[in-house]
């Protein structure tokens, strides 16, 4: 669409004037590391930020998300008599500043599972109000990054907007019309100008070798390393070190499983259906009344994660299940990593290097 | 991307509440009646907001409602051809939703999802010879295709029953059972695994019964629904009687939360059985690791 200036200097007015109507959110400084939180003074906005304890998917999945409240009393009849109403939570206009591109592509894969098949109202409701601003990626944000392996090094047709740090000025690319609304009535917002493409041109392609690769294959290889490395015995050595704690699959900007449980009052007549993140990781997620657990062990549970994450989620939906965000090394308190993960099947299975 | 059976049907309660639709709003249905099947089984008779037919194929499943206790996937009992403004689901108490379920009565209501998952295609069975084996439990979800054929029985070739319970007193649908004894068109056979000082039947696990049966590997087809430990024995049986992968239809019962492809819970390696399954063909199960 079209390739908008803003003055940096100009930023915490931009943002001040966003807050009239928008619920603002960005990354913000916190005593644990940047963090994705509610922006009150336009000075806690960090877009020159690393990277963030949890993915902005929080806007998008909540935690604790309550699907209906229900009413329980004894009927007329004096048989059990149900109400229930349908709740969408969360559902307000929110602009969320400095998405990297790999956060980017999460919200791009979160988008298609909650639209394709059954529409998931509770999700979309919220989707349909979120503004994303995306922030051009120069830098990795440390050595957990892989996000040029995952070819999520670029930004991905979610954005309502997209800035790019040139200095004094951001680039401000518009993504959607909705995006663009955002920016008019602002007079120091001004169009680029030929020669201002160009610099963008020359920032965008000097970033690529900061960025180092981790991987000893494509991404494209990973569905097939993963078929290859089914039975491999690197699962087990996994399943032994691994806590099943569900640190990895909580910071994922990928993982989406949820449960769904009830939370009533002290009445016991009033409460809320709730989904709540899960994790594929714990012992109770695939285990059916009669107590059959489907995966048992840790080794079958680590195995099922990376599985998703490199080969079932792409088969399903047609793009890869992670985005070389690093997140999940960086939570893991036992140092099981994706990029180690595949390297070590691709020498269990003694694989030629990849493309 | 999703592969998606041509015989697959799914539907969503049509409910609307204040201009919404929700996918995890269940319909207000109505418990019309109650039986006590065994010590563990009841079977509850029950009736969708203005009677509205449950629309289903054998197979389907739905998903089960106590507010303030959980919701958890039940397959359908009743076959279509005995589904009006009322349908049956039998539920054993196995946890703490269907142990708060068997304290309801007549005139208690529930809610319901669904039905939801790719039932059996009955369509392609038909002129077929039916062999259903079901263990345990699995004899409910069997039913829906059991009674559909019965229902419409010049259509299907010969219906065979292979039905293996642990112990006696946990025997289902006596009465069915008396009636396809009875029948000329149906040939029944049933095993205990524990037999009691009531019992003259025959002892042992399913597979014990094969040796007893005859089947036309030409023209047949195998529906087994049963717990999972049952499916590896049961399809080495089938195999050995002659039957390809693609004549033999399993259903694969998995922890559900939402039934509608997104919880993550009941994945087969990257398959959804909520919603691709739970009916797989062996030759279909054979592709992924997890199945069995």
């Amino acid at each position: 669409m079209s390739l908008y200036i803003l003055p940096k200097e100009r930023l915490p007015e931009f943002v001040r004037a966003l807050q009239g109507n928008y619920r603002v959110v960005g990354p913000v400084k916190t005593e644990h590391g940047f963090a994705f939180d509610d922006i009150s003074d336009p000075q806690q906005l960090q877009l020159d930020y690393t990277t963030t304890i949890l993915p902005p998917k929080k806007y998008f999945l909540p935690q604790r998300e309550v699907l209906f409240s229900y009413h329980t009393e004894q009927g007329d009849n004096g048989r059990q008599r149900i109400e229930m109403r349908p709740v969408y939570q969360g559902v307000e206009p929110t602009v969320i500043f400095g998405v990297h591109t790999c956060d980017m592509n999460g919200i791009m894969l979160y988008d298609k599972v909650f639209s394709e098949g059954f529409r998931d109202e509770h999700y979309m409701e919220r989707r349909e109000q979120i503004y994303v601003i995306g922030i051009e990626c120069l830098h990795p944000c440390d050595e957990a990054s892989f996000c040029k392996d995952m070819g999520t090094l670029t930004a991905p047709p979610v954005y309502d907007l997209h800035m790019t740090d040139a200095g004094d000025f951001y680039f401000v690319d518009t993504g959607t019309e909705k995006g663009e609304r955002l920016l008019l009535d602002h007079v120091y917002v001004k169009m680029a100008e030929k020669e201002d493409i160009q610099k963008l041109g020359q920032i965008l392609s000097s970033k690529w070798p900061r960025f180092r690769m981790r991987l000893k294959m494509s991404r494209d290889q990973t569905p097939a390393l993963l078929t290859l490395g089914y039975q491999a015995k690197l699962w087990q050595e996994l399943g032994e070190r691994c806590l099943a704690c569900g640190s990895c699959t909580n910071v994922c900007p990928t993982c989406f499983c949820f449960d769904v449980i009830d939370e009533n009052d002290i009445t016991l007549q009033n409460g809320e259906r709730v989904r709540v993140w899960d994790s594929c990781q714990l012992y109770e997620f695939a285990l059916v009344a009669g107590g059959h657990n489907f995966r048992e062990s840790k080794a079958s549970r680590v195995r099922h994660r990376l599985m998703r994450k490199g080969k079932y989620i792409k088969q399903v939906h047609g793009l890869i299940g992670c985005t070389g965000c690093g997140r999940c090394e960086r939570a893991c308190l036992v140092h099981i990593t994706v990029p180690g993960t595949l390297n070590a099947l691709h020498e269990e299975m003694q694989l030629e290097p990849g493309v | 991307m999703l592969h998606l059976h041509e015989n697959l049907k799914t539907t969503t309660t049509p409910l609307r509440y204040d201009g919404h639709t929700s996918v995890f709003l269940p319909a207000v249905a109505t418990i019309e009646d109650v039986k006590t099947e065994t010590a563990l089984e009841k079977i509850y008779t029950v009736r969708l907001p203005g009677g509205q037919n449950l629309g289903h194929v054998p197979g389907q499943f739905v998903m089960v409602s106590v507010p303030g206790v959980g919701e958890a996937p039940i397959s359908v009992m009743s076959s279509p051809s005995r589904t009006g403004e009322t349908f049956k689901l039998c539920i054993r108490k196995a946890g703490d939703l269907t142990g708060v379920i068997h304290q309801l009565q007549p005139g208690d209501q529930i809610g319901i999802r669904g039905p939801f998952g790719r039932g059996f295609p009955v369509d392609t069975f038909r002129g077929k010879d039916i062999l259903v084996a079901a263990g345990g439990l699995g004899l409910a979800p069997a039913r829906s295709l059991i009674d559909e054929v019965l229902d419409h029985r010049s259509q299907f070739g010969r219906l065979i029953i292979l039905y293996g319970a642990k112990n006696p007193s946990e025997i289902l649908f006596r009465d069915a059972i008396a009636e396809w004894e009875e029948r000329d068109d149906v040939e029944f056979l049933m095993t205990v695994d524990r037999p009691d000082p009531t019992w003259f039947g025959h002892v042992g696990v399913i597979t014990t019964l094969f040796p007893h049966v005859e089947v036309n590997p030409y023209k047949t087809v195998a529906v087994t629904v049963g717990p999972p430990v049952m499916y590896r024995f049961v399809t080495m049986e089938l195999l050995g009687k002659g039957l390809t992968p693609e004549q033999i239809w399993l259903s694969f019962e998995r922890r559900m939360k939402c039934g509608i492809g997104k919880c993550g819970h009941c994945q087969v390696n990257h398959r959804y059985s909520c919603q691709e399954g739970p009916s797989w063909t062996y030759a279909e199960a054979l592709a992924f690791e997890e199945a069995l």
